[in-house]
């Protein structure tokens, strides 16, 4: 393929990724008169969106008193300092209208009997800066992210949103200037790339869950965006961060709530000894998920863990009868039987901590811009560049995200980067010229994976990228295991070089697809390790056997990772736009 | 039943790859385990089956909800299965 027969479409606003950030983007420049294409890989209402259930932060106060400076104060907190302040400001105060905008745009929030919004308790939350709890989460039953996602989908086809449903994108397109023109992108039904020109591109790809061997992601969670990002020069945020939940089904990764020890369920190694005991004598199963996480890790670690392999532990609900397990975990037994053919009530359930959510990602400010570094403190946006959502760092999770504001972080900073978008269209009414060269690179990427010949199978790579990553840079962390890290990735990385596919056909070749999706996946690898082993402190969800504490005097910055490795840092933005700042304090529950 | 063992096109493939983990697992499974045994109808009702939303999916693979069509019901009943054999 060369440039010249390379089929062209032009947009004023090219959105890559069709979960909840995308579309409330895309939704909100195609009411305004913009030009907007959306392409996804999958359809999209199967975007990762579509898995939330739990619910999306705003203080409406309909449960009990609450205000948006209480939840800023609680996600300042939860997110160990690391959260940028003005941000996270800007996303509490904005989240009451948000809800009321979602529910004008079709979603059924659930309701209380005064006709109010209902809104249920979630860890982390609490009134008047620490105090008692609160209920702060709305949700449209157990299916808030289905809702928000169905419902922006329905509103982007009405305002003739243009989907390229099944396309993969595979890199940006820029100028010298550093202006990004759009995207090259692949139809997987035929295999042929296309060339998307935008005045505006914005990345909405969510996270890279697929990056552990045990996650709680759908398969499509591969970063793409994010190593686009990466590989077109700009550095990726706080990927050290990942949020990681102790009890997945072992081997899967499917979540099992908290609710099940807090039901009474406990956990035991291959003994049969409840070994949280003498990790956390006084909450034992119910400590904190980090150190629940990191107390399987090591019983894994020093073999006493279950099964031929021994490397997953056994949650035990036994003993508390088939009556209580069937009231109050019928959705657990569910899962258990469908999955690993285990009905709880008579055997227990084999877990091990499973990966959850990426806290890292595209450097961004509130208005969704992605920024790079310029200088001593300083930032400049890269022009014509966006990012919203699991893929974009703004950063109002810092080191660890708290239940709700996920959903909350893709419509507030989706609608923020669609408002900004539309100034920008404003003002950069024309298309640049292309820069050839820059599509060249992209064409040559798609044309590496047509080499013929004997070489590394992708399949074999991507499953010892996840292995390495579970074993060297998941919830048991130190020196020794992340360095050696560092050096497994690498020679993964280097492998993927020799990697060939063995059908070269174009139409609805999947495995070509996979291809890309490693590559990103391979170089998102590098850059969470690598930022993990340059922290030396723990905070939030990075925590280090041989740094246990958090050194904000050296550490409370934001680690900035480039393509060839380097590292850097960015200070964490302190300052509020209106309020006084939250000093760091410890963070204790 | 056909004579011929059919394994899923690639396009099928891709229609199974969904929003959430469970499905992935359930339907990336059913295709190495089951598709395979299905006739040439129940290969549609599962292609019909692909069509539905995410969530009902899950309801329907949990065995919180069935689906009212006999024939979806059986090939969903062969999918809990090959997850668990």
């Amino acid at each position: 393929m060369t440039m010249m027969k390379l089929a062209r479409r032009k947009f004023d606003t090219l959105v890559i990724g069709a979960g909840g950030g995308g579309l409330r983007s895309a939704m909100q420049l195609a009411q305004a008169d913009a030009n907007v294409a959306v392409v996804s890989k999958v359809f999209p209402t199967r975007s990762h969106t579509v898995a939330a259930q739990g619910g999306m932060n705003a203080a409406l106060a309909n449960v009990v008193p609450d205000n948006w400076h209480w939840h800023m104060y609680d996600t300042v907190k939860g997110s160990d300092y690391l959260g940028d302040q003005d941000a996270i400001e800007y996303m509490c105060r904005a989240a009451s209208h948000l809800v009321v905008e979602l529910e004008h745009a079709g979603v059924p929030f659930s309701r209380l009997d005064n006709g109010k919004i209902y809104q249920r308790p979630f860890g982390g939350q609490s009134q008047d800066f620490g105090g008692a709890q609160a209920a702060r989460t709305c949700a449209a039953a157990d299916r808030t992210g289905h809702a928000i996602l169905h419902s922006l989908y329905q509103q982007n086809i009405r305002a003739k949103t243009h989907f390229f449903d099944e396309y993969f994108a595979i890199d940006l397109v820029k100028d010298s200037d550093g202006y990004i023109l759009g995207a090259v992108v692949l139809e997987i039904e035929t295999g042929e790339p296309l060339l998307i020109e935008a005045k505006t591109t914005l990345l909405a790809t969510g996270g890279v869950g697929q990056l552990f061997r045990t996650n709680t992601n759908a398969h499509i969670n591969t970063g793409d965006g994010i190593a686009m990002a990466l590989r077109a020069g700009i550095p990726v945020q706080d990927m050290e961060f990942f949020q990681f939940h102790p009890t997945g089904i072992a081997g899967k990764g499917m979540l099992i709530t908290e609710g099940v020890r807090g039901e009474g369920g406990y956990l035991v190694n291959k003994d049969g000894e409840r070994f949280m005991e003498r990790y956390a004598p006084q909450a034992k199963d119910l400590a904190s998920r980090d150190v629940v996480s990191r107390a399987i890790a090591v019983e894994v670690r020093e073999g006493r863990g279950c099964g031929p392999n021994a490397d997953y532990v056994m949650l035990k609900l036994e003993h508390l009868g088939a009556e209580v397990i069937k009231k109050r975990l019928p959705g657990i037994r569910d899962m258990a039987m469908t999955f690993i053919g285990v009905d709880p009530i008579e055997e227990p359930i084999p877990v091990f901590p499973t990966a959850h959510y990426t806290m890292g990602g595209i450097p961004t400010n509130r208005h969704g811009q992605v920024v790079v570094p310029l200088g001593e403190g300083a930032e400049e946006p890269i022009p014509g560049l966006y990012a919203v959502g699991e893929c974009a760092c703004v950063s109002v999770h810092g080191a660890n995200r708290l239940g709700g504001n996920s959903l909350l972080d893709i419509v507030v900073f989706g609608r923020a980067a669609g408002n900004h978008i539309i100034e920008y269209l404003t003002e950069n009414r024309h298309h640049r010229p292309l820069d050839e060269g820059s599509v060249d690179n992209a064409l040559a990427r798609i044309a590496r994976w047509e080499q013929d010949g004997e070489g590394e199978s992708v399949d074999v790579l991507r499953q010892e990228l996840q292995r390495v990553m579970e074993e060297n840079c998941s919830v048991f962390r130190s020196e020794e295991i992340l360095a050696e890290g560092v050096v497994k990735v690498q020679a993964l990385a280097g492998r993927l070089q020799n990697a060939r596919l063995k059908d070269q056909s174009k139409v609805f070749n999947t495995a070509r697809i996979e291809a890309f999706e490693l590559e990103n996946l391979m170089a998102l690898g590098l850059a969470t390790v690598q930022s993990a082993l340059a922290r030396k402190e723990s905070r939030g969800a990075h925590s280090r056997v041989d740094y246990p504490d958090r050194d904000d005097e050296r550490w409370m910055k934001h680690s900035l990772y480039y393509e060839d490795g380097r590292v850097d840092y960015k200070p964490v933005r302190t300052k509020p736009l209106t309020v006084d700042t939250f000093p760091p304090k410890a963070r204790v529950y | 039943m056909s004579d011929t063992v059919v394994s899923a096109s690639p396009r099928l493939r891709w229609q199974c790859r969904r929003g959430m983990r469970e499905l992935d697992e359930l339907l990336q499974t059913f295709l190495e385990r089951g598709y395979s045994q299905l006739n040439d109808t129940q290969r549609m009702t599962f292609e019909r089956l692909l069509t539905t939303q995410d969530n009902l999916l899950l309801e329907y693979f949990m065995g919180r909800s069935a689906p009212k069509d006999l024939d979806t019901a059986d090939v969903v009943a062969k999918i809990r299965h090959a997850a668990c054999p």
